[in-house]
């Protein structure tokens, strides 16, 4: 025999309140469902193979005639209640048991780690690609040349006189033997040449690259440093062009409210020859007049040693300090942090400066 | 050059409120740079006194002091200035330590609230028993110099002022010097009539040439002999191109220097020495002239300027003998030489405390010249400075006129009538200037009565003519003596511009042709930098000095094994160590990374790109061309043999973790893996396709470094550096490098990027796991499977290497994965197995390959 005390009480199909009185107890216990399993349960238990609605509609093909009809409507509705009620809770429960997900994965962001490592250009390069973009930007293009130089293109073509002082005030690097006549390049000045002999004329070139002098390490001083270098070439060009661009770069570089200055200098390869000072508004301790660099019209003998007659062209020419300029604008003041390569000093900049 | 306040006020309308300060901002007009201020470093009151009384009195240290009564105010006079410890009778009571004064002396009081060098302040104190009311100086205490012990008794100066008598005044003291930079195409600003035109021009006010006050007498056949016998001038230019000779005798040798005289000299940064060598800097700061004083008892025979002889010596002055070059240019007698020309003067003719008699030497030397004895004998001087930028021709006479007047001024000298005078005056250069030149070069219109007005200020002698074309007028101009700087039209354009003022220069913004930006190299370089930078590594820039040996271990990325590359040695290094350039970027870098390690930085990867220096067969060129010229063709082909390849290299260096530990996260190491990585990564980058092979370098880890290679060509390696090196560099175990060449990494970028369609068809995967011999390449097996699978292969990865269990002995399985795809249709499983049953059976062919 089997033991039937466990199971639902039979509910025949014709018998309405019996049905009805299934049909709440189905909808009870969805309610009482208390989560996603708890429903799945109640599922089982209410529309399940051996759910007492699920006997009941079985039993629909052994009822008279007479019944079927009633109890087939009856039974259709009852079912219609139920699988809308569970949907209902499911969607119900289903939302909550989202919304407890969220929350108990709740992390504390503040305590996210990078997992890549932070990299860094290094802003004396920075500066320079800078320099470059402004100087593209006007139609420019950017010139290079060897670091180990001859002593024709830095000095000779430039028009250092052989016994000049100011050849003696270079500080120059020179290459073993003494009649290699190479130097370590004392400014990017040779390029000027390198440039005029390969492009002839008009010649719009801007030159950032390495220099070197014999000086030592310190504060204010580097062996080896970087210059900007401009030439322009061209029929006509004056000393007006040449304050028109500098200025016009000073403004890209500094700000619009920086302004330039010229005074009268010596330079072997320019003449007239300026020194060039810049007003730099967002300088520490307030705006001031700095020293930015060197400039001139290109010497008659500069054009002809490269090929270019003075009588047809003009040109003029600037050089500046990257370092110094970095140590200005960006408040460095000392020049071993640009020197040493400590990670701590290049990554202080982002990818522009 | 430092310029006395006073010296200047001499020869130009120099405001009476003016100082050093204002004096420069307005020199800085035309071009004189602002360096420096001098001053004395005395601040009243230091009066004359005269000692009253002097009461020696012996002390229990052994000390003998003298108790002083000095009077500070003039006879009959109480005092006028107040102050603590200031004694209203106008009589100090004041200790004295020196004993080398007596009762009624002048002497100098240095009264309470004076403050001296030092930033010592006076003021009454008490000493031995007494209220000390300030302080009897001595010329050290002064800042003027060592002098005797004592202190400083007027009368020995030849001085008896009334008592109270300001000192500062009296003794020259309350002049200031401005110090400016002078460059060097302007010799004759190096004296303070070259400063006061200049001062002149930069002001508009009157100028008063203190040459033009002195008149030598012509010359005579009295003088000293002198010949100028040159017989090798470089480039042809006479060493001497004129000498002037002037006697005086019966001088005082014990006459001293005016106390004017000597404090400007101070201000100009001249120690005083004796009155005749005192008396030559003075006139050469006053006139630009250099002049030296020969004691005339001690010279033989006639004076010859001539080259030295070959192992000739000569003591100069400073003791030193001197072993003379043949291009050195002498002055000599019978004797041999008294000089070395224009530089220094010898020992053995010198001024001395007996000198009765003088020779003044004024003269004019070859610039080049005295340029390279200078050098050569490593002995800049006053006068060599000055020789070396060249002096005005026209004022050697004047100078020695002056030096004799002052000679016989002060030290009761007589003239001698003989005036020597020989040389012939270099031709002037005549310089023809178009009227519209200055306009057309500076871009600003300039009047012809302008720069006619610049013309004529600055001395030279104008004449006017017209162009007989388009009569436009021009300036024939005959530059003055003085500026030996102005040749060529362009020298007068600056004039024109300099004298009128840069600050009227406008400003225009020239338009040049269209360029085309950055090269294809550039953009690429600056493509990799930023994209390292993004990797995680950090920028740096090491010099490019190293030791020869670490360029030896480096190497050079294309010729390291045999470490024969020849590499740049320099002349004259900072540090005879690092006396090479690199021919590697690893070493500066490394070095690098040890400085960030050693401060603490254990996790670092860096970078650097730059230029290394490779020297071909022969370094250099003999011989360079001369200036204002340009080279054939086959010079400057010539030059460029010469100068050393200097590509540019990428170098990278890795040590410690890779990230920063935290929370869920433990970061790996860094391996040999991460440069080669970072290699391929760079590739990428540009574009080329870079190959991995098995590789070796003696820096690095014999079984873990890759040779990176570009179409069969070795542009690099990358791996573990040696564990034993990174030992003796003291730098983390581990530490993987990389370098190479980034000039041919570069070059392979294609210059246009063939697109192939994205195929939108699926794809099949494979896995294919193969066992193979332990020495077999991983990367060579993937080759194999990648040529045999054809063309519907899409992909290959190794995703696996096993060793153990399993394994045999000696071999390892290479798991990869596949992915096949058609473009055109729907790939069949069987398709794909094909192609890999392919590959397998390639790789057995090739290597002995099992399918595991």
């Amino acid at each position: 025999m089997t033991d039937t005390s466990n199971l639902p009480p039979e509910v025949s199909p014709a018998d309405e309140a019996a049905v009805t009185q299934a049909v709440e107890a189905a909808l009870a216990a969805f309610e009482a469902a208390e989560n996603l399993d708890e429903l799945k349960a109640a599922r089982i238990a209410h529309t399940g193979d051996n759910a007492p609605l699920t006997l009941a509609n079985r039993m629909i093909g052994r009822l008279d005639k007479s019944q079927k009809a009633d109890a087939g409507k009856r039974m259709g509705q009852a079912r219609g209640k139920i699988n809308k009620a569970l949907a209902s809770r499911e969607t119900q429960l289903q939302a909550e048991h989202e919304a407890r997900m969220l929350v108990e994965e709740t992390v504390d962001v503040t305590a996210a780690v990078r997992r890549r490592r932070h990299g860094a250009r290094h802003p004396l390069e920075l500066l320079q690609e800078r320099a470059a973009d402004i100087f593209v930007g006007m139609g420019w293009e950017i010139a290079e040349g060897p670091e180990v130089e001859s002593e024709w293109y830095n000095f000779d073509a430039l028009n250092f006189e052989p016994d000049h002082p100011a050849r003696e005030m270079q500080d120059t690097f020179f290459v073993e033997p003494a009649d290699s006549h190479l130097v370590l390049r004392t400014h990017t000045s040779p390029v000027q040449i390198r440039a005029m002999l390969e492009r002839g004329a008009p010649t719009y070139i801007l030159v950032p690259g390495k220099t070197f002098r014999t000086d030592e390490l310190d504060a204010t001083h580097t062996p080896v440093f970087h210059q900007l270098e401009g030439l322009a070439v061209d029929k006509g060009l004056t000393m007006a062009d040449l304050r028109g661009t500098l200025e016009y770069f000073a403004t890209s570089m500094f700000g619009a409210d920086a302004a330039i200055r010229l005074r009268p200098n010596f330079f072997p390869f320019t003449e007239p020859s300026a020194e060039l000072d810049v007003w730099y508004p967002n300088a520490k301790g307030g705006p001031q007049w700095v020293e930015w660099g060197g400039c001139g019209m290109v010497h008659p003998q500069v054009l002809r040693a490269a090929g270019i007659d003075p009588d047809v062209y003009s040109g003029f020419a600037f050089g500046m300090g990257v370092e110094r300029t970095l140590m200005f604008r960006n408040g460095v003041t000392d020049m071993h942090d640009m020197i040493e390569g400590d990670v701590r000093f290049s990554t202080q900049f982002g990818m522009e400066i | 050059m430092r310029i006395p306040l006073s010296w200047l006020r001499q020869y130009t309308q120099l405001p009476a409120e003016a100082t050093a300060e204002s004096l420069m901002a307005d020199l800085v007009k035309v071009g004189l740079e602002e360096e420096d201020v001098h001053r004395f470093e005395l601040t009243g009151p230091i009066v004359v006194g005269k000692v009253l009384e002097k009461t020696p009195e012996e002390h229990s240290n052994g000390k003998t002091i003298n108790w002083c009564q000095v009077q500070v105010v003039p006879d009959g006079q109480t005092q006028v200035l107040q102050g603590d410890g200031i004694d209203p009778s106008g009589v100090q009571g004041v200790v004295c330590g020196a004993h080398n004064f007596k009762v009624g002396d002048k002497v100098i009081v240095t009264l309470p609230g004076a403050i001296l060098p030092g930033n010592f302040h006076i003021a009454a104190r008490k000493t031995y028993g007494h209220t000390s009311a300030g302080m009897i100086a001595s010329e050290a205490e002064l800042g003027l110099g060592a002098g005797h012990d004592g202190i400083v008794v007027l009368s020995e100066w030849g001085l008896d002022p009334e008592p109270g008598t300001n000192v500062l005044s009296l003794l020259h003291l309350d002049d200031e010097a401005a110090e400016i930079n002078v460059t060097p195409d302007r010799g004759y600003v190096l004296s303070m009539r070259g400063v006061a035109r200049e001062y002149s021009h930069a002001t508009g006010t009157v100028f008063s040439d203190p040459a033009e006050a002195i008149e030598p007498p012509a010359a005579n056949s009295e003088g000293w002999p002198v010949r100028i016998e040159d017989t090798a001038p470089i480039h042809g230019n006479s060493g001497a191109t004129r000498f002037i000779a002037r006697r005086v005798y019966d001088i005082n040798p014990q006459a001293k220097t005016p106390l004017w005289m000597s404090a400007r000299l101070r201000l100009a940064g001249i120690r005083p020495v004796s009155l005749a060598v005192d008396i030559t800097n003075y006139v050469m700061l006053e006139l630009g002239q250099p002049l030296h004083c020969y004691d005339a008892e001690k010279l033989h025979g006639d004076i010859v300027v001539r080259r030295a002889y070959a192992d000739e010596t000569l003591e100069t002055l400073d003791g030193k003998t001197r072993t003379l070059h043949p291009e050195d240019l002498l002055i000599t007698d019978d004797s041999g030489p008294i000089g070395l020309a224009g530089v220094m003067g010898g020992l053995a003719t010198e001024v001395g405390e007996a000198t009765t008699e003088i020779l003044i030497e004024a003269a004019n030397f070859d610039p080049v010249s005295i340029s390279r004895s200078q050098r050569r004998h490593r002995l800049p001087s006053e006068a060599s400075k000055r020789n070396a930028r060249g002096v005005d021709w026209a004022i050697a006479d004047k100078a020695a006129q002056r030096v004799a007047e002052l000679l016989a001024e002060y030290a009761g000298g007589t003239i001698d009538a003989g005036v020597t005078d020989v040389g012939e005056q270099p031709a002037s250069p005549t310089i023809r200037l178009r009227a519209d030149y200055p306009s057309n070069l500076i871009g600003h219109d300039y009047t012809e009565d302008q720069i006619n007005q610049v013309l004529v200020e600055l001395g030279a002698h104008v004449s006017q003519q017209r162009d007989d074309t388009d009569g436009t007028t021009i300036f024939v101009v005959i530059p003055p003596s003085w500026r030996t700087d102005l040749a060529i039209p362009e020298d007068l354009v600056e004039e024109v511009a300099r004298l009128i003022g840069y600050s009227h220069i406008p400003s225009t913004l020239p338009v040049p042709p269209p360029g085309r930006g950055l090269t294809a190299a550039q953009r690429l370089r600056r493509q990799v930098s930023n994209a390292l930078a993004g990797a995680g590594l950090v920028e740096t820039l090491s010099y490019p000095f190293v030791s020869e040996q670490r360029n030896k271990l480096f190497g050079s990325v294309d010729e390291h094994t045999a470490a024969t590359q020849s590499m740049v040695k320099l002349a004259n290094p900072i540090s005879a160590e690092f006396g090479w350039l690199r021919t590697t970027i690893l070493p500066g870098l490394l070095e690098t990374l040890h400085r960030n390690v050693s401060r603490g930085f254990r996790d670092v990867a860096l970078f650097e790109s730059g230029l290394v220096f490779l020297p071909g067969e022969r370094i250099g060129s003999p011989q360079i061309p001369p200036l204002g010229i340009r080279p054939s063709a086959t010079v400057l082909a010539d030059i460029e043999t010469g100068i050393p390849a200097q590509p540019h290299r990428l170098a990278a260096v890795f040590a410690g973790h890779v990230s920063q530990p935290g929370p869920g996260h433990t970061p790996r190491m860094f391996d040999w893996q991460d440069p080669i990585g970072i290699a391929l990564d760079m590739a990428d980058v540009v574009g080329a396709e870079l190959e991995v092979r098995q590789g070796s370098h003696q820096a690095f880890h014999p079984g873990r470094t890759a040779e990176l290679v570009l179409e069969d060509q070795i542009i690099g390696y990358a791996g573990e550096l040696l564990p034993k090196l990174l030992e003796d560099l003291d730098l983390p175990q581990r530490t993987a490098a990389l370098e190479l060449d980034l000039d041919a990494l570069v070059a392979a970028a294609p210059s246009v990027v063939e697109a192939t369609p994205v195929a939108a068809y699926p794809a099949t995967y494979q896995d294919v796991a193969l066992v193979v011999d332990n020495d077999i390449a991983a990367s060579s097996v993937q080759h194999t499977l990648q040529k045999a699978a054809g063309a519907l292969l899409e992909h290959i990865g190794l995703f696996d290497v096993y060793a153990g269990q399993g394994i045999a002995e000696g071999k390892k399985s290479l798991a990869f994965n596949l992915r096949f795809r058609a473009p055109d249709r729907t790939l069949t499983a069987d398709e794909a197995s094909q192609a890999r049953l392919a590959a397998i059976s390639a790789a057995e062919a090739e290597f002995g390959a099992v399918l595991r």
